[in-house]
């Protein structure tokens, strides 16, 4: 499903955010004597009791290594660690659980590709096809690459508005290219990339297609069967999950004619000095004991944001940005970056006289928690030839009165600075 | 609010504004290139020190937030004249402020003191302290970009 052709159904019942917000421990404290407003989520989302609770029932109950004892505890950590598989598996409609590998993160995700798929199969005519609007995650595993086979990495530029310029896309895109790795959402823009014809092309051209999912999966529901990519990665901290635990997707037949990345236990059969044979999918590429309370947490936050249903989720996260966005057009020298329709819940912006760091203390002294850098994508900066902006990002259990409160804090911030 | 104006004093604002020593200069032989990669921060000091290592002029340009181009505006002012070791001396004495350390005896940072309320923010020491390990880069010829790692 593409979530730009997602019109949430006005029919949907409203989340309940008050109720949601009970789940969420960490939003119920104050910051320099002001109730919290989390805003940024989009760096690293709040998890639920929910998940605290799975993550610590594990560590307390069920700890042991997976895939290896006969007795009863590594028996219950492995049935626990491959069910959060399994959860991944329904949540994305992969094709099989092979297709699930765990890794650190979304940034681990794209670096086994890079090094695995692309090391063995790139060379010094082919090209790598990126988008300006990449995280540096995206962009740096990829350059990496290019050193080292002497590929050449190309990049499609995005227009003002914060929309991919899909004509320079297919003017870039030629036999040449072997790989288009491209961000599903925007960390920055906000911008929901067209990626089905983004896929639909780039096989037509003969390359595989990685997407980063890091925003998009917390954003609304993915079918990996429609959107038929070749990778799919994201994090599950994002998705009010664990820090150090992602995912990868990849097509059983690729991950199957690919080398392994790392080396170690588990992703091997048998080893001798003679030679090694490696482990099936996806174990191949699970080298080391896995960070097995992280997969329980992220199958947890699944089943969580599954519960309360993607579709209300987004819907209420579009509601907060409208308004988010509406409230900013009638602030004088506040300019917004990213405003291409449908976009996700992420509010990129600077004011004229405020540098984003100076607005980002005074937030915070009033309780509200934004971002404020380059958030790791320094050519969106150059784009817009900023060196910062500030961002909010709106998540499940935001609230309309949280926007007031970043208003108000906005506001303080201009008095302070006399804009 | 109190410790927020600590922070923001007005002298900040006056000199985020129209900072001084703002631009290039015609003649110099002294140049650094300073980066904070965190948040962008980005200052250029260029000088002409004498044969003897006196500051006999210095200019700055870059992008920062208010504590970065106030510091390196009231850096401007307070070094000018400075010899390459008083200009160390009152590094150090000033790093010891942004981080709340206690003052050596013997220095009087009197201009300096309005910047000491980073202290109370430790993400924003760095933007204070930016624009000195800048001028140290050039003093000392290092070649390399400083930064505040």
């Amino acid at each position: 499903m593409n979530p730009a052709q997602t019109h949430p159904a006005s029919t949907l019942c409203p989340l309940d955010v008050e109720s949601v917000r009970g789940d969420f421990p960490a939003l119920h404290q104050t910051v320099n004597g002001r109730p919290l407003v989390y805003l940024d989520s989009g760096a690293s989302a709040q998890k639920p009791e929910q998940v605290i609770d799975a993550m610590q029932a594990y560590e307390r109950e069920d700890h042991a290594n997976v895939h290896r004892g006969v007795h009863t505890l590594s028996q219950r950590a492995t049935d626990a660690f491959e069910g959060a598989r399994e959860k991944v598996r329904r949540f994305l409609n992969a094709g099989s659980v092979k297709e699930i590998v765990f890794t650190r993160g979304t940034t681990e995700a794209i670096n086994l590709v890079a090094q695995s798929y692309g090391r063995t199969r790139l060379g010094s005519s082919d090209e790598v096809l990126v988008s300006e609007m990449e995280h540096h995650a995206n962009i740096v595993p990829w350059q990496l690459l290019c050193e080292q086979t002497g590929a050449t990495l190309k990049v499609v530029p995005f227009d003002d508005n914060g929309e991919l310029v899909m004509a320079k896309f297919e003017e870039l895109l030629s036999s040449r290219t072997r790989i288009v790795a491209i961000t599903h959402v925007s960390n920055t823009l906000g911008t929901v990339n067209p990626v089905q014809p983004i896929v639909r092309m780039a096989h037509a051209a003969g390359a595989v297609v990685l997407i980063d999912g890091a925003q998009a999966v917390p954003h609304s529901a993915i079918d990996l069967q429609v959107l038929d990519c070749d990778f799919y990665a994201f994090s599950g901290h994002k998705l009010y999950g664990p820090t150090g635990m992602g995912v990868l997707y990849g097509k059983e037949a690729l991950l199957d004619a690919m080398p392994p990345w790392q080396g170690g236990g588990d992703m091997i059969k048998t080893v001798r000095f003679s030679g090694t044979t490696y482990n099936d999918l996806p174990y191949k590429f699970e080298a080391g004991t896995p960070h097995i309370a992280g997969a329980i947490g992220l199958g947890a936050a699944i089943d969580y944001v599954s519960e309360l249903g993607m579709d209300r989720i987004e819907a209420h996260v579009h509601g907060l940005l409208d308004f988010a966005t509406a409230r900013a057009e009638q602030v004088s020298g506040m300019r917004i970056f990213g405003s291409v329709p449908g976009k996700a819940g992420i509010l990129s912006f600077e004011f004229q006289g405020i540098h984003a760091h100076d607005l980002g203390t005074i937030l915070d002294h009033e309780g509200v928690a934004i971002r404020t850098g380059h958030h790791c994508a320094m050519p969106v900066m150059e784009h817009y030839a900023v060196p910062a902006t500030a961002r909010a990002t709106f998540a499940l259990y935001n609230t309309m009165a949280e926007i007031d409160s970043l208003y108000a804090a906005i506001d303080k911030a201009r008095e302070i600075f006399r804009t | 609010m109190s410790d927020l104006r600590h922070l923001y004093q007005e002298v900040i604002f006056d000199h985020n504004r129209s900072p001084r020593n703002y631009g290039e200069l015609a003649t110099s032989n002294r140049r650094a290139e300073g980066y904070n990669p965190l948040c962008g921060d980005h200052v250029v000091v260029v000088l002409r020190l004498t044969d003897d290592g006196v500051i006999e002029d210095l200019r700055f340009q870059g992008r920062g937030c208010a504590i970065s181009t106030a510091s390196a505006s009231i850096m401007t002012e307070t070094i000018k004249g400075l010899t390459v070791k008083e200009v160390d001396d009152y590094f150090e004495a000033f790093h010891r402020l942004a981080q709340g350390k206690n003052p050596e005896a013997g220095l009087e940072l009197t201009k300096l003191e309005v910047l000491s309320g980073v202290r109370d923010y430790p993400s924003r020491v760095k933007c204070a302290t930016l624009a000195w390990h800048t001028v140290r880069s050039a003093l000392h010829e290092t070649g390399k970009t400083a930064t505040t790692e």
